[in-house]
C-alpha cells in the first residue's frame, strides 16, 4: 500500500469507528435518559454554595434536590441564606416560607492566654481536637476555648480569625450561623445565638465557683447575682453556670442590668449592639451609683 | 489455574501499576486525600479497567487484527474507552442510582486516564488470551486500589502530623509515594511474567 492509501484507510476507519461509538452513545443517551427536574438547578443556583451542610444535607445540590422533590422538606433550612433565600426557595417550590431566625456563632469563653491559667505546656499538633485528646487540653479550665483555631480553619465563610490572645474572633457581618464551628469544636464552647440578644455569657465552665476563680479571672462562678438582678427573669443558674433565655432577653429586655452587676464580668453586652448598649449600661450604672 | 493466579498476584503486588510502573499518578495523588473517596476510586478503576480490557481485547482481535490495522490500536482504544465510560455512566445512573451516588463522579475522572488506557494496551502487546487479559486487568485494578487505599490511610494520618511548612500538602505526599514505591520495588523480580 502506498502512503496515500494508508492515510485514506486511516481516515475511513477512524471515521467509521467514531461514528459507530457515537451512534451507540446517542442511542444509549435516549434509552437511559433520566428526567431531571430543571427546578433543581434553579434552586441550587440561588443557594449560597458554602456547602456547609447546616441544612442537614450533604451539600447545596443535595438540599436543592430534596427541597424540590420531597414536599415535606422545608424551604427555610438554608441557615446561611437566611430569610431572603428561604423566601425565594419557597416561591420556587410553592411552599410556605417560615421565618428563619438569624443567628451568629458566639464563643462562650473570654479566658484568653492572659486571663486563664494553663495546666501544662503543649507543644504538639496545633489543633484543638488533637490538643483535647491529651488530658483534655493544656488549659486549666476544662470547659474553655483551647485557642488552636480548629473552628477558624473549618469556617466555610471565612468569618473567623484568631486573635493574638488565643481566642477566635467572629466577624458578625460574615458569619452566617451555619454552625460548622460549633460541630468541630471539641470543647463545645461555641454556641449559636440570635442576632439582637443584649447580653451573652462569656463562659462555659461548669466547675464550682471556687475552682473557676482559681483557673480564670473572667469565669462565671455561678453566684446568681445576675439572676437576682434581671427584672424579666431571663437568667437561670444551671450547673454553676448562668443560662440566658434568649427569647425573653431579645424580646423584652431593654436595660442590661446583669452586665454591670456581674462580679467577674462574665456576662457582657453582645453581638452587634456592643458599642450602643455598652454606653447605655455605663450611663445607667453611673446613675445607679449617684442615686445610691 | 496457577498461571492465572501468578498473573493476578504479579499485577497486584510485584508489577503494581502505580508504584512500580508509575501509571495513573494523577488520580493517585488527586483522590487520595480521604479514605472513603479512595475506596470509591479504587472500585471504579477496577471495574472500568476490567470491562474495557475485555472490550479492547475483542476489538483488537476481531477488528484490528483481521484488517491489519494494528497500527491504529492507540487511537481506537482511546475512542473505545472514552465512549465506554460514558456508556457505563449512563447505564449505572439509570439502573443503579445508589451505586452512581457512591462512585459515579469518579467514572468521568478516569475516562481517559493513562492507567485505564495503559492496561489494555500492555495486555495486547503481551499477546494475552482473553482470559489472561481479563485476569491481568483485575489484578491491575486491585493493585491500584491497594496503592490508593494505602496512600489515603497514610495521608489521613499525615494531616495530624507536624509537617515542615515547605513540604505541606503535595510535597510530603510525593515523598510518601516515593517511599511506598521503594517498598513495592522490593518485590521486583519475585515473579517474572
Amino acid at each position: 500500500m502506498s502512503n496515500i492509501e494508508i492515510a485514506i484507510a486511516v481516515i475511513v476507519v477512524m471515521t467509521l469507528v467514531g461514528l459507530m461509538f457515537g451512534i451507540v452513545l446517542a442511542f444509549a443517551n435516549k434509552k437511559f435518559y433520566i428526567e431531571i427536574n430543571p427546578l433543581i438547578h434553579i434552586v441550587e443556583d440561588i443557594l449560597p454554595k458554602g456547602q456547609c451542610g447546616a441544612c442537614g444535607y450533604a451539600g447545596c445540590m443535595a438540599y436543592a434536590e430534596a427541597v424540590v422533590i420531597n414536599p415535606d422538606v422545608q424551604p427555610n433550612l438554608c441557615v446561611p441564606g437566611k430569610a431572603p433565600i428561604a423566601k425565594m426557595v419557597a416561591e420556587l417550590t410553592g411552599k410556605a416560607a417560615e421565618e428563619v431566625e438569624p443567628k451568629v456563632a458566639f464563643v462562650k469563653c473570654a479566658g484568653s492566654v492572659s486571663k486563664a491559667k494553663k495546666a501544662y505546656e503543649y507543644k504538639g499538633v496545633q489543633d484543638c481536637v488533637a490538643a483535647s485528646l491529651l488530658q483534655g487540653g493544656p488549659k486549666g479550665c476544662q470547659y474553655g476555648c483551647l485557642g488552636y483555631g480548629t473552628c477558624v480553619k473549618n469556617c466555610p465563610f471565612d468569618a473567623m480569625t484568631m486573635s493574638d490572645d488565643g481566642l477566635p474572633i467572629i466577624d458578625n457581618k460574615k458569619c452566617t450561623g451555619c454552625g460548622k464551628c460549633k460541630t468541630v469544636c471539641p470543647k463545645k464552647v461555641i454556641e449559636l445565638v440570635p442576632i439582637g440578644i443584649h447580653v451573652a455569657l462569656n463562659c462555659n465552665s461548669k466547675d464550682k465557683g471556687v475552682i473557676t476563680r482559681k483557673l480564670c479571672t473572667v469565669g462565671c462562678i455561678g453566684c446568681g447575682i445576675c439572676v437576682k438582678n434581671c427584672p424579666h427573669g431571663a437568667i437561670k443558674i444551671e450547673n454553676n453556670l448562668a443560662v440566658v433565655d434568649c427569647e425573653i432577653c431579645v424580646s423584652v429586655c431593654s436595660e442590661t442590668t446583669c452586665t454591670y452587676k456581674c462580679p467577674t464580668g462574665a456576662i457582657k453586652n453582645s453581638i452587634e449592639k456592643i458599642e450602643e448598649t455598652s454606653t447605655v449600661a455605663a450611663e445607667s450604672s453611673k446613675n445607679k451609683t449617684i442615686s445610691n | 489455574m496457577g498461571h492465572y493466579l501468578t498473573l493476578l498476584a504479579s499485577n497486584i503486588v510485584v508489577n503494581n501499576f502505580v508504584l512500580t510502573r508509575f501509571l495513573g499518578l494523577c488520580i493517585f495523588f488527586g483522590v487520595s486525600k480521604s479514605l472513603n473517596a479512595s475506596i470509591g476510586m479504587g472500585m471504579a478503576v477496577t471495574s472500568v479497567m476490567t470491562l474495557s480490557s475485555m472490550l479492547a481485547w475483542v476489538i483488537y482481535h476481531f477488528v484490528l487484527m483481521p484488517f491489519h490495522l494494528t497500527f491504529l490500536t492507540t487511537a481506537v482504544f482511546v475512542l473505545l474507552i472514552a465512549s465506554f465510560v460514558q456508556l457505563l455512566e449512563m447505564v449505572i445512573k439509570k439502573h443503579a442510582p445508589t451505586l452512581y451516588n457512591m462512585w459515579g463522579i469518579y467514572l468521568l475522572l478516569i475516562a481517559t486516564n493513562c492507567i485505564v488506557f495503559g492496561v489494555p494496551l500492555i495486555n495486547v502487546e503481551n499477546n494475552y488470551s482473553f482470559l489472561e487479559s481479563t485476569v491481568a486487568a483485575v489484578g491491575a485494578g486491585l493493585g491500584f486500589a491497594l496503592a490508593i487505599v494505602l496512600m489515603a490511610s497514610l495521608r489521613e494520618k499525615l494531616r495530624l502530623a507536624d509537617v515542615p511548612k515547605a513540604l505541606q500538602g503535595l510535597g510530603i505526599a510525593f515523598i510518601l509515594a516515593g517511599m511506598l514505591s521503594l517498598a513495592f520495588l522490593g518485590f521486583s523480580g519475585m515473579i517474572s511474567v
